[in-house]
C-alpha cells in the first residue's frame, strides 16, 4: 500500500555513525532513529510521523529505499521512521509529542465525521448496507474541506483491523469498531423491513459514527495513512480477511487462543508500581462498567415494556369512557386515556435516549476497556520478549566461553558473531519495552481524559433529555387536571 | 433463612391518622424495620384510608374505624374501633380484635340474609396478601453474599416499605368494608354488625372447610348458569333494563382496564428498581475513580437515588389513585350485578308464582296458597326493585364522585412529582 508519509526528521550532530546496514536488517529499525537524535524543532515542525510496523511491508519499503536513510535531510518522503522516541533521548519524546498536541491545538482540534443514509445494495444474501461517510474538516491533513465517500461494514472492520497490526503492539490504544452481528445482518438481507431491523441499522450506524471519531480523536490514529485513505478514497479495496469464515478469521481465532494461554503463562516481574496500579484500576472499571451497562441495558428493557403497558391501559381506559354513561366522568376517562397515550410515547422516546446515549456509550467503553488491557497484555509480551533473548544472549556466552578453550577458531568467530547480533536484540528489546512502557503512561492518561470528558458530556445530554420528558410530563398532566375538576 | 426470621419477628403497629399526630416514623416494627417513611409522606398519612375509594358522610350515631392493626406472620389482626350513640350498645365506645376471617363472615351474612336481596352488598375486602413480598424478601436473604452492603440495606428498605404499603391498603380495604355497612341505613342495624362490632371474644369464625368450600363452588356454578338464564328475561321497567346493559359491559370493562392498570404500575416499578442498581453502581465508580469525575459520579448517583425515590412514588400513588380505584370499583359492579341479578330472580319468581295462581284459579285447587305465595313473591319483588332502583342510583353517585376525587388527585400528585423530579434534575446539573 501507498504511504505517504509526513516524517519528522531530525539532525544529529552527534556521532553519526550508524552503519547503513542496521536499517537493511530486518531488526526492528528504530535503530536508524538514533540518527535523529536532535532537537526536532530544528527542521520540520511537522511533526507528524507514519510508522508501518508490518514486517512485510516495511520490508519492502525498506528494500526500495535504502537511500533516503542515508540522506536524513531530506524533506518527508518515503522514509519511515518509527515514531517512536529513542531511548536515548527522554527529551526527544516529550517535546515531539508537545508538539503535536501544540499543533492540535493550534487547529483547533476541527474534524466531524458523521454516518449517514443506509442503503442496501445488493439483493438476498450478497447484500449489504452502504453507509455514506462524511467528513467536514478544517485540517490541512486533508485536501478538501468537506468530502464524503460509501463505505460497507466490512470495510470499517479492515480499517480496524489494519490499524490494530500496526499500533496495538507498541502500546497504542486502538478503539475496537462495532461488532459483527450475522444474526441482525441476515434480517436486513432477507430484506424484512420492520421495526426490529430498523433499529439495527441504526444502532449500527450510529456505533460506526462513534468509532471513526474516536478514531480520528487519537492524534496518532487520524495521521494513519490507511485512515485517511479510509476516509477520502472513492474506492477501498474490499477487507475480504474480515469475514467470519474466512481463512483469517480462524486463524486470528487460533491467535486469540494461543494468547490466552500464554498470558497465563508469563510472569512478570513488575518493577514499576505505577502498571500495576493501573492495570488494577482497569480491572476494577472493567467490572463496574459491564455492572452499570447490564443495569442499564435492563432499564431500557423496562422502560420499553411501560410504554407498551402504557399503551394498552390506555385503549383500555378509553373503552371504559366509552361504557360510562356520565358524560363528564365519561370525558375525563377518555381524556385520562389521551393522556396515558402521549405519556407512553413519551416513555418510549426515554427508552430511546437511555438507550443510545447511556447503553450504548457503557458498551463501547466495556470493549475499549477490553483493547486496553490487551495493549498491556502486549507490553508483558515485549518484556517476554527481551528476557528471552537476554536468557538466549547468557547461554551463548557461556557457550562461547566453552568454546575459548577448544582450538576452533570458525566457530568462535560464528560465536562471536551471534553474541553480537544477539546484544543488538537485547538492548533492542530493552528499548522496545521502555518504549512501550512509555507510550502506555500516554495512552492511559489520554484515555482517562477521553472517558472523563466523554461520561460528561454524556450524562450531561442524557440529564436534559430527562429534564425535558419531566416538562413535557407536567404539561400533560396539567392539561388533565381541570377535566377531572370539571366532573361534576 | 434470614428472610423468614424478618418475617416472623415482624410485628407491624399501625398507628391511627386521624386522631394522633402522626409521628415521623409512622408505623412501627422491631428488627431495625425503619424508614418506611422514606416511603409515605405526611400526606399520604393524613389522608385518611377510608376516604380513598369511596365518599362517605360519617354519621355521629355509629362510626366504625380501624384504629390498630397488627401483623403476625401468618395473619393479620385488626383493633375495631367503634363509636356510638344508639342504644343498641352497652357502652358508647369500645374496641374489639378481628381477623380477616371474621369480616368474610360477616359478609357472607349480609349475602345469605334474605331480607337485604335488595341491597348492594359491600363488596368483601381482599385477603390481606403479603405472599409476594415474603417470597422477594426470601430471595433477597439468599442472594445477600452477592451484592454489597449498601446494595443489600437499600434492598431491604425497599422491600420493607412494599410490605408496609401492601399492610397499608389491607387495613384501608377492611376499614372500607365496614364503614360502608356503617353508613347504609339499613344494613347498619343488622345484629351480626353489632355483634361483630361488640362482641369482645373471639367469634370462633371457622374457615370453611372443604365440604362447605365445594358447595360454595357448585352455589357459584349453579348461580352463573341461572344468571345466564335470567338475564335472557327482558324486564319491563326501562331503567333497569338499561342498567343490566350498563352494568354488564361497565364491569368487564372495568376488569379489563385494572389488569392493565396493575401491569402498567408493575413495569414502572420495575424501572424504579433499574434505576436503583443503577445508582448504586455509579456509587461505587464513583468511589473508586480518584479522578475529579468521581465528584460528578457521586453527584448523579445522588441523582439517580432521588430519582428513584420519586419514580417509586409515583408508582404506588398510581396505584392507590388508579388501580385500587378500579380494583373497587370491579368489586362493587360485581356486587351490583349480583343485586340485579337477585332482582331478575326475584321477578321469575314472581312470574312464575303468576302462573302458578293461574293455573291454580283455573283449577280452582290450592288457590289460596297459591294466591299467598303470589302475593309473597310479588311483594317481594316490589320491594327489590324499589331499594335497587335506589341503591343503584347511589351507586353511580358514589363512583363518579370516587372517579372525581381519585382522578384529581392523581393529576395532582403526578404533576407535583413531576415538577419534583424536574427541579431535581436541573438542580444536579
Amino acid at each position: 500500500m501507498c504511504v505517504c508519509v509526513c516524517v519528522c526528521v531530525c539532525v544529529q550532530s552527534g556521532p553519526a555513525s550508524l552503519p547503513a546496514e542496521d536499517i537493511s536488517t530486518n531488526s526492528n529499525g528504530p535503530k536508524q532513529d538514533s540518527l535523529f537524535d536532535d532537537d526536532p524543532e530544528d527542521l520540520f515542525a511537522e511533526a507528524t510521523e507514519e510508522v508501518s510496523l508490518d514486517s512485510p511491508e516495511r520490508d519492502v519499503l525498506l528494500s526500495d529505499g535504502p537511500s533516503p536513510a542515508i540522506t536524513p535531510i531530506t524533506p518527508p518522503t518515503s522514509v519511515i521512521t518509527p515514531r517512536i522516541g529513542l531511548a536515548h533521548d527522554d527529551m526527544f519524546t516529550h517535546s515531539s509529542f508537545d508538539e503535536i498536541e501544540e499543533e492540535e491545538g493550534g487547529d483547533s482540534f476541527d474534524i466531524h465525521i458523521a454516518v449517514s443514509d443506509p442503503e442496501k445494495v445488493g439483493d438476498g444474501m450478497n447484500a449489504y448496507m452502504a453507509y455514506k461517510v462524511t467528513t467536514k474538516t478544517s485540517l490541512s491533513l486533508f485536501k478538501t474541506d468537506e468530502f464524503s465517500v460509501k463505505r460497507r461494514f466490512s470495510d470499517f472492520l479492515g480499517l480496524h483491523s489494519k490499524l490494530a497490526s500496526k499500533y496495538l503492539h507498541i502500546g497504542y490504544i486502538v478503539p475496537p469498531a462495532p461488532e459483527k452481528s450475522i444474526v441482525g445482518m441476515t434480517k436486513v438481507k432477507v430484506g424484512k423491513e420492520d421495526q426490529s431491523s430498523n433499529e439495527f441499522v441504526e444502532k449500527r450506524r450510529s456505533a460506526l459514527e462513534r468509532y471513526l471519531m474516536r478514531t480520528v480523536k487519537h492524534p496518532i490514529l487520524l495521521k494513519d495513512p490507511d485512515v485517511l485513505q479510509f476516509l477520502e478514497s472513492s474506492e477501498l479495496p474490499r477487507a475480504v480477511s474480515t469475514q467470519a469464515l474466512s481463512s483469517a478469521g480462524l486463524l486470528r481465532m487460533v491467535n486469540k487462543a494461543a494468547d490466552a494461554v500464554n498470558k497465563m503463562t508469563i510472569k512478570m516481574n513488575e518493577s514499576d508500581a505505577w502498571f500495576e496500579e493501573k492495570q488494577q484500576h482497569f480491572e476494577n472499571l472493567d467490572v463496574q462498567l459491564r455492572k452499570l451497562h447490564a443495569s442499564v441495558e435492563s432499564l431500557v428493557c423496562h422502560r420499553k415494556e411501560l410504554s407498551v403497558n402504557t399503551a394498552q391501559f390506555a385503549k383500555s381506559a378509553a373503552m371504559l369512557g366509552n361504557s360510562e354513561d356520565h358524560t363528564a366522568l365519561s370525558r375525563a376517562l377518555s381524556q385520562l386515556a389521551e393522556v396515558e397515550e402521549k405519556i407512553d410515547q413519551l416513555h418510549q422516546d426515554q427508552a430511546n435516549a437511555d438507550f443510545y446515549l447511556f447503553s450504548e456509550l457503557l458498551g463501547d467503553y466495556v470493549r475499549l476497556i477490553t483493547a486496553v488491557k490487551g495493549v498491556f497484555d502486549h507490553r508483558m509480551k515485549t518484556w517476554q520478549k527481551w528476557q528471552d533473548s537476554q536468557l538466549l544472549l547468557q547461554k551463548k556466552r557461556e557457550a562461547e566461553a566453552k568454546l575459548q578453550f577448544t582450538n576452533k577458531p570458525d566457530k568462535l568467530q560464528q560465536a562471536k558473531d551471534e553474541i553480537k547480533e544477539l546484544e543488538g536484540k537485547v538492548q533492542q528489546g530493552e528499548r522496545d519495552f521502555e518504549q512501550i512502557s512509555k507510550t502506555i503512561r500516554k495512552e492511559v492518561s489520554r484515555f482517562e481524559k477521553e472517558r472523563v470528558k466523554d461520561f460528561k458530556t454524556i450524562i450531561i445530554k442524557y440529564l436534559e433529555s430527562l429534564v425535558q420528558t419531566q416538562q413535557q410530563l407536567i404539561k400533560y398532566w396539567e392539561a388533565f387536571l381541570p377535566e377531572a375538576k370539571a366532573i361534576s | 433463612m434470614v428472610g423468614l426470621c424478618l418475617f416472623s419477628a415482624l410485628t407491624l403497629v399501625f398507628v391511627p391518622s386521624e386522631r394522633s399526630v402522626p409521628d415521623s416514623a409512622g408505623p412501627r416494627g422491631q428488627e431495625g424495620l425503619d424508614d418506611g417513611p422514606d416511603f409515605l409522606s405526611e400526606e399520604d398519612r393524613g389522608v385518611s384510608p377510608r376516604a380513598v375509594n369511596v365518599d362517605l358522610q360519617t354519621d355521629a350515631t355509629l362510626q366504625v374505624d380501624i384504629s390498630d392493626a397488627l401483623s403476625e406472620r401468618d395473619k393479620v389482626k385488626f383493633t375495631v374501633h367503634t363509636k356510638s350513640t344508639l342504644p343498641n350498645f352497652k357502652q358508647n365506645e369500645f374496641s374489639v380484635v378481628r381477623q380477616h376471617e371474621e369480616f368474610i363472615w360477616l359478609h357472607d351474612s349480609f349475602v345469605e340474609n334474605e331480607d337485604y336481596a335488595g341491597y348492594i352488598i359491600p363488596p368483601a375486602p381482599p385477603r390481606p396478601d403479603f405472599d409476594a413480598s415474603r417470597e422477594k424478601l426470601q430471595k433477597l436473604g439468599e442472594g445477600e453474599g452477592s451484592m454489597t452492603k449498601e446494595e443489600f440495606t437499600k434492598m431491604k428498605q425497599e422491600l420493607e416499605a412494599e410490605y408496609l404499603a401492601i399492610f397499608k391498603k389491607t387495613v384501608a380495604m377492611h376499614e372500607v368494608f365496614l364503614c360502608r355497612v356503617a353508613a347504609h341505613p339499613v344494613l347498619r342495624k343488622d345484629l351480626n354488625f353489632h355483634v361483630f362490632l361488640e362482641y369482645n371474644q373471639d367469634l370462633s369464625v371457622r374457615g370453611k372447610n372443604k365440604k362447605e368450600k365445594l358447595e360454595d363452588f357448585f352455589k357459584n356454578v349453579v348461580k352463573s348458569a341461572d344468571g345466564v338464564l335470567v338475564a335472557g328475561v327482558k324486564d319491563v321497567d326501562d331503567f333497569f333494563e338499561h342498567e343490566k346493559t350498563f352494568l354488564l359491559e361497565y364491569h368487564n370493562r372495568v376488569k379489563d382496564a385494572s389488569a392493565k392498570s396493575d401491569r402498567m404500575i408493575r413495569s414502572h416499578k420495575n424501572a424504579a428498581d433499574d434505576i436503583n442498581r443503577i445508582a448504586s453502581s455509579l456509587y461505587s465508580l464513583g468511589t473508586q475513580d480518584s479522578t475529579d469525575v468521581c465528584k460528578f459520579f457521586l453527584k448523579v448517583s445522588e441523582l439517580f437515588e432521588k430519582t428513584r425515590k420519586i419514580e417509586a412514588r409515583v408508582a404506588a400513588d398510581e396505584d392507590l389513585k388508579l388501580a385500587d380505584l378500579l380494583k373497587y370499583y370491579l368489586r362493587e359492579s360485581q356486587a351490583a350485578k349480583d343485586l340485579l341479578y337477585r332482582r331478575s330472580r326475584s321477578l321469575v319468581d314472581y312470574e312464575n308464582a303468576n302462573k302458578a295462581l293461574d293455573k291454580a284459579r283455573a283449577k280452582n285447587r290450592d288457590v289460596l296458597q297459591a294466591e299467598t305465595s303470589q302475593q309473597l313473591c310479588c311483594h317481594k319483588f316490589e320491594k327489590i326493585s324499589e331499594s335497587a332502583k335506589q341503591e343503584l342510583i347511589d351507586f353511580k353517585t358514589r363512583r363518579v364522585a370516587a372517579f372525581r376525587k381519585n382522578l384529581v388527585e392523581l393529576a395532582e400528585l403526578e404533576l407535583k412529582h413531576a415538577k419534583v423530579k424536574g427541579l431535581v434534575t436541573v438542580r444536579s446539573r
